[in-house]
């Protein structure tokens, strides 16, 4: 039962349940697509300008469909009061915390993967600057907004009106992650400056984030 | 204790008037923007408050998450609700400047959007306070504003570089004081800083107040109905 | 790192306190508990029973006073010995009973064969295919019970285990309960049954009001 074994089976044991739920996966998966079409009826695909706003369209869309997804994150451990059964174990916090992690990396990921070539269609979009850089800037603002999505949707279970409390406490803390990652996109797309600053804030907000919250984990989730 | 509450907001008054006065009549008047400039000494004075105020809750976040110790999560409670009114303050002071002196409400210039971020994350620090069910309520929020301090430097580079690229109006006075200036200035700061230590002191008081009733309702209802 | 000293002492309560608000749940319990014995402990609803187990079980922090299991003040230490049983099942819906108890014997570094006997001993097939989400009541208590007793616990604090328990299964249980306390470990019932362990408990704790009003080794008649 190490560390490591441990954020594997939970991590395991999650992807086993939600597979086992389709509906939940469908439901997202639509509302994902829903997000794309309302940007494209509200913010004209066709006007001169759409590569330079593309970056900040996709990643408020990648945002709003995030924070449906984190919202659930922690909603099947309260069913039956299963997360006593995990605090009552000797397992320490942080497997549990980085298993959800994880999990929800993927699951945005995938809702991202199928919301981009939508918008790379209805907006004609085409990367004038390099693409490749396109990658890293995906993992790590992904990243940048899963790890305090989860960690901060961990803080809300214990409030009043918790679904609005999580999108109230992420996005203030989000803001220099947004910049960064919108930023790099525009920048790749328009090719107009370099992506390498907001890059490497990405990479320097990730690193900090993720030390506080493996960090400060445990005292969330001793909080009854 | 109270003639020292006394003499502080003795202090305190005679500083505000002396400010309001050297600012709004002592102070030579500027070049470009004529006297509504003069707002500036409150901006700012009310921008360096309310940083000093979230660092105070910080400080007293990372004391109480060490210690758990009721008075520093009293200080944190009160130094981030002081904090947020003298950052409204600031967001309020910005706009009503640029609107004569540029002909517009808000202008994302570096300074003020990093206040505005700050606002911004003590205001949902505020939220998670009052909305939090846990017994350890006041765990959570000193843990937020950890996060919220470990943001600051992050908001601070991303701004700087975002403005860099779209250079705009700078609220705040970019370029070198007046020496008479920086004295209006320095002088409005103490005011401010008074100010927001008298309003602390009454805010701190009355927390200890209300939990020392909340403690004793709990006390007789463990009192009650036992054998 | 407290002391842990081999005390036969399984349970020393020091005037816990437990407030939720203004309310308060316990009212200052001052109690020792013996290792090896069944303790039944009952009282109307609101006595604080299921706030004196979480307590005991570290899901839940005295408000004040101290509370040491199994030797230790921090339960962190001793969580690998205890077993905790809620009304709610404490597992999940969407998952076979076996591969529940995989998953939270993985948490404490049970093996495969290990949970088959857990539920095995509460008679239950480790091999049905059926998901504990379409259970019945009886069956999902037992299998909430193999969970609890899958790390073979020194401390078993059950909350109410026999509610909308047919009577065949809440004997057997209550089989097997006997059977855990005669191989020396310690169990603390909370039941509005105490009928079914009334010639077996080794003492009946009387909760009123947040208080322990009464212990006796003999149950109550009505008339008392």
């Amino acid at each position: 039962m190490s560390f490591l074994e441990i954020t594997r089976s939970t991590l395991i044991k999650d992807i086993r349940l939600e597979w086992r739920s389709k509906d939940a996966i469908n439901a997202m998966l639509f509302f994902a697509l829903l997000v794309v079409v309302i940007f494209s009826f509200s913010f004209d695909p066709d006007a001169e300008e759409s590569r330079r706003i593309a970056g900040g369209l996709i990643w408020v869309a990648f945002l709003f469909a995030a924070v449906v997804a984190l919202n659930q994150t922690w909603a099947r451990e309260l069913r039956n009061q299963v997360l006593d059964a995990y605090r009552v174990s000797p397992a320490p916090a942080n497997p549990l915390f980085l298993a959800k992690a994880l999990g929800n990396f993927i699951f945005v990921s995938i809702l991202e993967l199928l919301m981009t070539p939508l918008f790379v269609i209805f907006y004609k979009l085409r990367a004038l600057g390099p693409a490749w850089e396109l990658v890293p800037i995906a993992l790590l603002g992904t990243w940048a907004l899963v790890i305090n999505g989860t960690f901060f949707a961990a803080i809300s279970l214990r409030t009043r009106s918790r679904e609005i409390m999580l999108p109230l406490l992420l996005f203030p803390i989000s803001l220099p992650a947004l910049l960064g990652m919108v930023n790099a996109t525009t920048a790749v797309l328009t090719g107009d400056a370099p992506a390498r600053f907001w890059i490497a804030l990405l990479l320097a907000y990730d690193v900090v984030f993720t030390t506080a919250c493996l960090f400060l984990f445990e005292l969330v989730l001793e909080a009854e | 204790m109270k003639r020292g509450f006394t003499i502080l907001a003795v202090v305190t008054a005679v500083l505000l008037c002396f400010g309001l006065y050297a600012a709004l009549i002592a102070a030579p008047t500027e070049q470009t923007m004529g006297n509504v400039q003069r707002i500036f000494y409150y901006h700012v004075s009310s921008a360096w408050t309310a940083f000093l105020l979230f660092t105070i809750n910080f400080v007293a976040s990372i004391a109480y998450l060490l210690r758990r110790n009721t008075t520093t999560d009293i200080v944190a409670l009160i130094s981030a609700e002081v904090g947020v009114v003298f950052c409204t303050v600031v967001l309020v002071t910005g706009p009503l400047w640029a609107r004569p002196v540029w002909g517009i409400w808000w202008t994302w210039d570096p300074r003020l959007t990093l206040t505005f971020a700050l606002w911004l994350i003590y205001v949902s620090y505020l939220l998670l306070r009052r909305f939090s069910t846990s017994s350890q309520a006041a765990v959570l929020a000193a843990v937020l504003a950890v996060f919220g301090g470990l943001d600051v430097p992050l908001d601070y580079l991303a701004i700087r570089w975002w403005r860099g690229q779209h250079p705009a109006p700078v609220i705040g006075g970019g370029g070198s004081l007046d020496a008479h200036m920086w004295y209006v200035l320095l002088i409005n700061v103490a005011a401010f800083v008074c100010l927001a230590w008298l309003l602390c002191i009454v805010r701190y008081r009355l927390e200890v107040l209300k939990r020392e009733v909340e403690e004793t309702q709990a006390l007789e209802s463990l009192m009650e109905a036992g054998r | 790192m407290p002391e842990i000293d081999s005390h036969a002492s399984a349970v020393t309560a020091e005037n816990v306190i437990k407030q939720f608000g203004r309310f308060a749940a316990l009212r200052g319990i001052t109690a020792e508990f013996a290792a090896g014995k069944m303790y039944v402990v009952l009282g109307d609803n609101g006595a604080g029973k299921t706030t004196l187990l979480r307590t005991i079980a570290g899901l839940a922090q005295p408000t004040r006073g101290t509370i040491s299991v199994l030797g230790s003040t921090s339960i962190k230490f001793v969580r690998a010995r205890i077993g905790y049983m809620a009304h709610p099942s404490m597992l999940y819906d969407e998952m076979t009973g076996m591969e529940n108890l995989r998953y939270f014997g993985r948490l404490y570094g049970v093996s495969s064969a290990n949970c088959r006997n857990a539920i095995l001993s509460v008679k239950l097939d480790p091999d049905l295919d059926r998901l504990v989400g379409q259970y019945s009541q009886g069956m999902r208590q037992r299998m909430s019970l193999a969970r609890a007793i899958l790390n073979d616990p020194e401390l078993l604090l059950l909350d109410e285990p026999f509610s909308n328990v047919d009577f065949r299964s809440a004997r057997e249980m209550s089989g097997l309960l006997v059977q855990i306390r005669d191989r020396g470990k310690t169990l603390f019932v909370v039941t509005h049954q105490p009928g079914l362990l009334e010639s077996v408990a080794d003492e009946f704790v009387y909760m009123e009001s947040g208080r322990i009003t009464d212990r006796s080794p003999k149950l109550r008649t009505v008339a008392q």
